[in-house]
């Protein structure tokens, strides 16, 4: 199925082609719409199973593979028929900005990597393609990068969910360690028995804070309503079907091996509920259409989260509703607050009111969408809330009751956004507000009215895409068909409950909000005053650090590097049992024995001489006395270097010397330089302990005798040094001039700073 | 720098003699003590030389790419004479060809792209110290 590879990557090689269309011809954007409504239709084409696999790097066992099953198909439904509708809306929302080609090659690269992640049948890919989405929702998130705010926004929803992406990293390795691949459809295939590997609870417990993150859980929920910083069009596709769920995404797919692990099912079920419970209290204080609406994004994924925990056909099933569900209404609601803040100038829902005469299709998009998100009868959104109260009916503890109270809250929001700004008596405007044109209206109707379409008529998508995506989660087939009414008496009871008791608080909802919003505290101690207070003390700890290690004497630095090398190897050396002393026969010649005198006693009037002439004279006679050993070793070419750049160094230090001021010739109190000649002493031994050491090692000559003997046939050189430079080891030696070229280019770049006038 | 008559009228002399030098150990490399590495540091020299006796400016006028440049272009060519290996047999990068029954093979660009790397890191480290740019 060569298609299935050709959806993620040709539409990652459109990337390039959407920048330069629009921007050579601004009037391509709408039609851009085209590229995932063909995507869209070829998905719902391809047959159940459909793979591609490809060797990527066969040595690590990772896979260029894609897969298609009844999960996969569903998210890559959602991504590709949202993302048409929020092409064609953002070509109409930003038209004419500056950089509108830049935004919608953003998107296609964003909604590249969703579908890669989702259609990847192999891990490491999946995580390539979800940093990638982390990556291109920094882009879009700050897409406004004038404004600090935006710019804020995207810098924390990188941190958190590259953070995240680490721990699911580690999470991966482990997972393909304990399972022998990193193949998801082979590790599905060893059904539970993952879950009594030694490793499991460490994989569980990575794998869900990468998703936890991703997906906005308690407590890393607060860079979502942030992340509103985004153009409305960006919101819309990040909550309803994508970045956030690709966590969801990942937890549903593992779930078969993990889903009667305790761990699995608690950490799920705990952080679920927790978030589900934080996102609505903070979604009712809320008085921002936008982020009122991602506080229940935050809501919709606790419990997509606590689904997935809850080891239950029903539930598996409720999970996947419920996705659809909410991806349907949550995009239509988004756009509709863009259109709403566009026409009417605020996002304020104190503000808003009467725009029902003067945007009577935006009304009517909104009412759709608002009726389903509350689960009124006739709308698929009730189907859900049935399945996720029968869900709960069964379970322990405070569970049902939390159940209840957080889709009163949702009734609340629903009516807040979707109802609020339309009702009542006309609100003032600076100017006509007016319907929008129908490329903005379209994707808001049609989501609207696809959440009444489904709710009248289920079997349209029961055995087409809800079961197979419920049992793709559940590892087995779910038996249940959407047609059956779910639940009894009770369930009823909590369905009208939670509509009745939503309908009240939304009556007093304005008197309310104030009492919410006073509570301070919420704010001061959030999670998201933790990570402000938490990047603060990061880069005060930095300069801190810094200011401590980089205290800018060079003699520190010296001191601090040899100790760190040479104490090190010397503990390395001592510990191991590597001193030893090499065979008489290496012994020196009386010569040799003449010239290391002559090299100490240049070493010894370095150190006494005061004058720096005359200390630049005694080092030198260091270097030439060790050039001449190499000589006497028979090393011409070693020594002949040595020469070069012992000149070298003697004519850059004298030109040095003849240009700088130095007053001070030593400023060293007698305490600091029996230290520094401790420390060039001991430098000294361990040094001569690690020669003596090596040497002492029987020589191997196979590999000398073989390129003496290879030199003339092989690289037509007597010069076994320089053969083997050029030729046997020419790749080490491209790697040295390659260093060579880096130093010299850092050495101009700070050279030429220092030369300036500050 | 030390204003000496002597020296700024030889320092073109020793500069071109000291190339002539350079190139020599480094064609001679192969078979003699020599190559690359060492000839690239004895052009320095003669650069050094010549910058000491008539100013760094006038030494980059001699030299008419920034080291820099030499030094990259070097790199170039040291990968470069690689390439020949992987396109002609599919063997690995910098296998050296040569030609048949004759010395001369791709050896010999890689060393002089080892000079050019040599020359222009020791020249780019040491001019900037050797006094005033602007000349």
């Amino acid at each position: 199925m060569v298609a299935l590879i050709a959806i993620p990557l040709l539409t990652l090689a459109c990337v390039p082609l959407v920048a330069w269309a629009v921007r050579r011809r601004p009037w391509t954007a709408p039609w851009l719409a085209v590229l995932p409504a063909a995507l869209f239709l070829l998905v719902l084409t391809l047959p159940d199973g459909a793979a591609f696999r490809l060797a990527w790097i066969p040595s690590l066992g990772v896979e260029l593979s894609f897969r298609l099953d009844g999960l996969s198909r569903l998210f890559a439904l959602l991504i590709t028929g949202i993302g048409a509708g929020v092409f064609l809306y953002a070509a109409s929302y930003l038209s004419g900005h500056a950089l509108l080609h830049r935004f919608l090659a953003t998107l296609t690269l964003f909604m590249a990597a969703m579908l890669g992640a989702v259609l990847a049948d192999d891990l490491v890919l999946l995580f390539v393609f979800w940093e990638l989405t982390s990556l291109a929702s920094f882009l879009l998130i700050g897409f406004d990068a004038h404004r600090s705010e935006a710019r804020s926004a995207a810098q924390q929803g990188l941190m958190v969910t590259v953070a995240g992406g680490l721990a699911m990293l580690a999470g991966v390795l482990l997972l393909g360690r304990a399972a022998g691949s990193f193949s998801i459809s082979e590790i599905l295939a060893q059904g539970g028995g993952l879950a009594d590997h030694p490793l499991a609870p460490w994989i569980v417990v990575l794998i869900a804070a990468g998703c936890f993150a991703k997906s906005a859980q308690w407590p890393l929920h607060f860079w979502l309503p942030n992340a509103m910083a985004a153009p409305t069009p960006v919101s819309a596709y990040l909550h309803s079907a994508t970045m956030v769920k690709l966590g969801v995404y990942l937890l549903a797919r593992l779930n078969p091996p993990f889903q009667d692990m305790a761990l699995w099912q608690g950490l799920l079920v705990g952080a679920g509920a927790a978030t589900m419970l934080a996102g609505a209290v903070l979604a009712l204080r809320e008085r921002d259409l936008k982020r009122k609406l991602a506080w229940s994004t935050v809501v919709a994924l606790g419990t997509l989260v606590t689904l997935i925990g809850i080891e239950d056909p029903l539930a598996a099933t409720a999970a996947v509703v419920f996705l659809l569900v909410h991806a349907l209404y949550k995009a239509s609601l988004f756009l509709i607050a863009g259109i709403v803040d566009k026409k009417a100038g605020t996002r304020d829902a104190m503000q808003l009111r009467g725009l029902r005469r003067l945007m009577p299709l935006t009304t009517a998009a909104a009412l759709l969408a608002g009726l389903s998100m509350a689960g009124a009868p006739g709308f698929i959104g009730s189907l859900a809330k049935d399945l996720l109260f029968t869900v709960h009916v069964g379970l322990p503890g405070l569970l049902p009751s939390v159940a209840l109270v957080v889709n009163a809250a949702m009734v609340v929001v629903a009516g807040v956004v979707a109802t609020r700004p339309f009702l009542g008596a006309p609100m003032e405007t600076e100017k006509a507000v007016q319907d929008p044109s129908m490329a903005m209206l379209a994707a808001p109707l049609v989501l609207g009215a696809l959440g009444l379409l489904l709710g009248m008529a289920p079997q349209l998508v029961d055995h087409t895409i809800i079961e197979p995506a419920a049992a793709a989660i559940l590892g087995r087939p779910t038996g249940i068909s959407l047609g059956e009414k779910q639940g009894g008496a009770l369930v009823l009871a909590m369905s009208l409950g939670a509509l009745a008791l939503g309908a009240l608080v939304f009556l007093g909802w304005q008197r309310l909000q104030p009492v919410l919003a006073g509570q301070r505290w919420l704010d001061a101690y959030g999670p998201d005053a933790g990570y402000g207070r938490g990047m603060r003390a990061l880069a005060a700890g930095a300069v801190a650090l810094t200011r401590r290690v980089q205290g800018g004497s060079l003699r520190r630095y010296l001191a601090a590097s040899l100790v760190l090398v040479f104490g090190g190897a010397g503990l390395l050396l001592a510990a191991r049992g590597g001193l030893a002393l090499p065979a008489p026969g290496l012994w020196a010649t009386p010569a040799q024995l003449a010239l290391a005198a002559v090299i100490a006693a240049g070493a010894l009037a370095a150190c006494r001489i005061r004058a720096l002439f005359g200390q630049v004279m005694a080092a030198g006679l260091v270097g030439f006395g060790v050039g001449i050993l190499f000589l006497t070793l028979g090393a011409a070419d070693l020594a002949f270097t040595q020469f070069t750049v012992e000149i070298l160094a003697i004519v850059l230090l004298v030109a040095v010397l003849a240009r700088l001021p130095f007053h001070a010739l030593d400023a060293r109190r007698p305490g600091e330089r029996r230290r520094d000649a401790a420390l060039a002493l001991g430098v000294g031994a361990v040094g001569t302990a690690i020669l003596l050491a090596v040497l002492s090692v029987p020589f191997e000559p196979a590999i000398q005798d073989w390129m003496g003997q290879a030199a003339v046939p092989e690289a037509k050189g007597r010069n076994v040094v320089n053969v083997v430079i050029v030729d046997f080891r020419a790749l080490d030696t491209l790697g040295e001039i390659a260093v060579l070229l880096i130093a010299a280019l850092s050495a101009a770049v700070l050279l030429r700073r220092a030369g300036k006038p500050a | 720098m030390p204003d000496s008559l002597i020296l700024r009228a030889s320092a073109s002399y020793v500069l071109w003699a000291g190339l002539a030098l350079s190139v020599f150990v480094l064609l001679r490399g192969h078979n003699e003590p020599g190559g690359g590495f060492i000839g690239g540091l004895i052009g320095a020299l003669g650069f050094v030389f010549h910058a000491l006796a008539r100013g760094p400016a006038e030494t980059r006028r001699v030299l008419r790419l920034d080291p820099l440049a030499w030094g990259g272009s070097g790199l170039l060519l040291a990968t470069a004479s690689g390439l020949p290996a992987l396109l002609l047999h599919a063997e690995p990068l910098l296998t050296h060809q040569w030609i048949d029954g004759l010395p001369i093979g791709t050896a010999i660009p890689f060393d002089i792209g080892v000079y050019l790397v040599v020359l222009g890191f020791a020249l780019a480290f040491v001019l900037p110290f050797l006094g005033e740019e602007s000349a």
